[in-house]
């Protein structure tokens, strides 16, 4: 069931970022999936999930509960033991090749500089890939203005090493959108970051998401992260993994950090808190 | 520039240290020199003898060379073949293992049976012998990719080519390095193991020929050479590693980045 949060007063969604009027871009229907030897182990069962095309959509739930699954359903890394996965239209058979992930750990090369760790995914994503060579330089560019975008346009020619944890996750974050990716998966990426560079992160990539509406899916464990960044924040149920509540978000966007202190928003992490800890019972 | 003076230094008087002690002992016990020949009298033998010693040293280099190349070349392979697929590795990994169990000074007669006497059997001694330490490593590298890694490639439609490519073979080449550095020690080792068992060329077979008649300062020149070669080698092993994985002793390369895949 879908709660949608009152319409605050005097503020309007815009018609197009209200994500249940466009057409669905990940459709997750009963989905079931099942670990171990034996195929005994069940991480997600009786999953369903709609996320619209531009939309963002938030995952919340207790920890251990197949949140990282889910995402690795939506890329097609790992297949539905029962159920069906369409993304784009087509059911999902294996990985697919749109998506751009980034993770809690940022897992950049450390042989490359922080340009080349960017400009990875150009080298295998067509058609980028078969053009490297000749448009190297407008890949360069293209690469050096995302790290412009994220703060920091000096570090192209350093090191990950050289950079702090959280530098080094906004390299992670440019490289994860380099290619234009048409699917955005973030996997816990803001939560093993000191409180500012997390919440100045939030901003950063929200401004891309405006900018360019990849449909993106944010796992993460802090409620006040998932109701400022998405469109809909689903909550997950323990273990077997299934969707117990999906609230759409009503705030207006741009979100400004200052609405985190409004009474509304705080309503709305509270009734998600209350129903996280339903599921934890 | 004083720095890399004393870390030049310091090795160095530790040697000369170790050298000085072995000559000074050998003369106050007033050990024979058919037991244990001085550094001065093996170091005079080595100069006097150069003629004999150098080229049977120079065979030896050149076999533990072509021992060593095989090496890299097979244990490249065969590593990049066990880190890429599990299911090759729990195959091939025991009888690897079993069979570098066995001692090789052992397979050498064998070798000698096959090939004959000579540079074959001390090649492949020299390769039998250093081969087993660069699949392990280069087998390791490859295994231990981050999986968040293989995900973000995966999900971009990257094959597994790609992968072994972009990020499996730079991330072993520490490990390849550190195990080159073991190998070529071993190959020498090897190469002049079997020279002792069976050769008429080399530095083994010099300091078999040269004990049996008794001529130990000659054997001890051998060895010091020997030795002085497998310091040489160790030390280009370690700046060809310096040269291509700064990356992972964190030296800024900068100027080598061309060289990253």
């Amino acid at each position: 069931m879908l709660y949608v949060s009152k319409p605050i007063p005097g503020e309007r969604t815009p018609e197009s970022l209200r994500p249940l009027a466009r057409p669905s871009f990940i459709v997750v229907d009963d989905v079931s999936l099942s670990y171990g030897a034996a195929g005994d182990e069940l991480a997600l069962k009786g999953l369903s999930l709609r996320v619209a095309a531009g939309e963002f959509a938030a995952i919340v739930g207790p920890s251990g509960c197949g949140k990282s699954t889910f995402l690795k359903l939506a890329s097609g890394l790992r297949l539905p033991t029962a159920g069906g996965v369409i993304v784009a239209d087509k059911e999902v058979a294996g990985p697919l090749k749109f998506v751009g992930m980034a993770f809690q750990n940022p897992a950049l090369l450390p042989w490359r500089t922080c340009i080349a760790n960017v400009m990875l995914p150009l080298e295998i994503v067509q058609p980028f890939r078969s053009r490297r060579r000749r448009d190297y330089e407008k890949h360069r560019a293209r690469a050096q203005s995302l790290l412009e975008r994220v703060g920091l346009p000096k570090a192209a020619e350093r090191f990950p090493w050289q950079l702090s944890g959280g530098m080094q996750q906004r390299v992670a974050l440019c490289r994860a959108i380099v290619h234009d990716p048409r699917l955005l998966l973030l996997d816990e990426t803001f939560s093993a970051l000191d409180a500012f560079t997390r919440e100045e992160l939030w901003d950063v990539l929200q401004s891309l998401w405006v900018e360019r509406q990849f449909t993106t899916v944010l796992v993460t464990h802090d409620l006040t992260e998932a109701v400022y960044l998405a469109d809909t924040v689903h909550v997950l149920s323990t273990r077997p993994g299934h969707i117990i509540h999906s609230e759409a978000i009503g705030l207006p966007r741009p979100r400004d950090p200052r609405q985190r202190f409004d009474p509304r928003f705080a309503d709305i992490v509270f009734r998600l808190r209350q129903k996280i800890a339903e599921a934890r019972q | 520039m004083k720095r890399r003076l004393e870390e030049w230094l310091a090795p160095a008087l530790t040697s000369l240290l170790f050298i000085a002690l072995w000559e000074a002992l050998c003369r106050m016990l007033k050990v024979p020199s058919f037991i244990l020949p001085t550094p001065s009298q093996s170091i005079v033998a080595l100069v006097t003898q150069w003629n004999v010693i150098w080229p049977n040293a120079r065979h030896t280099l050149l076999t533990t060379c072509a021992g060593f190349l095989i090496s890299v070349v097979f244990g490249l392979t065969l590593g990049m073949l066990f880190g890429a697929s599990n299911t090759v590795y729990r195959c091939v990994n025991p009888l690897l293992v079993a069979f570098n169990s066995i001692p090789k000074v052992a397979v050498v007669p064998v070798l000698v049976l096959w090939f004959g006497i000579g540079t074959v059997p001390a090649v492949l001694t020299a390769f039998l012998l250093s081969f087993f330490p660069i699949v392990v490593n280069v087998a390791a590298g490859i295994a231990t990719t981050e999986p968040e890694l293989v995900d973000v490639l995966r999900s971009i439609g990257a094959t597994r080519m790609d992968i072994l490519i972009k990020v499996g073979l730079p991330r072993s080449l520490p490990y390849f390095f550190a195990s080159l550095k073991v190998a070529i020690t071993l190959a020498f080792v090897g190469a002049i193991m079997s020279e002792t068992v069976a050769s008429n060329e080399g530095v083994g077979y010099l300091m078999l020929a040269a004990s049996s008649s008794f001529q130990i300062p000659l054997v001890f020149a051998s060895l010091l050479l020997v030795a002085f070669l497998g310091v040489a080698m160790y030390g280009i092993a370690v700046l060809v590693e310096q040269y291509f994985t700064g990356w992972a002793s964190r030296i800024d390369t900068r100027r080598h980045s061309s060289i990253a895949v």
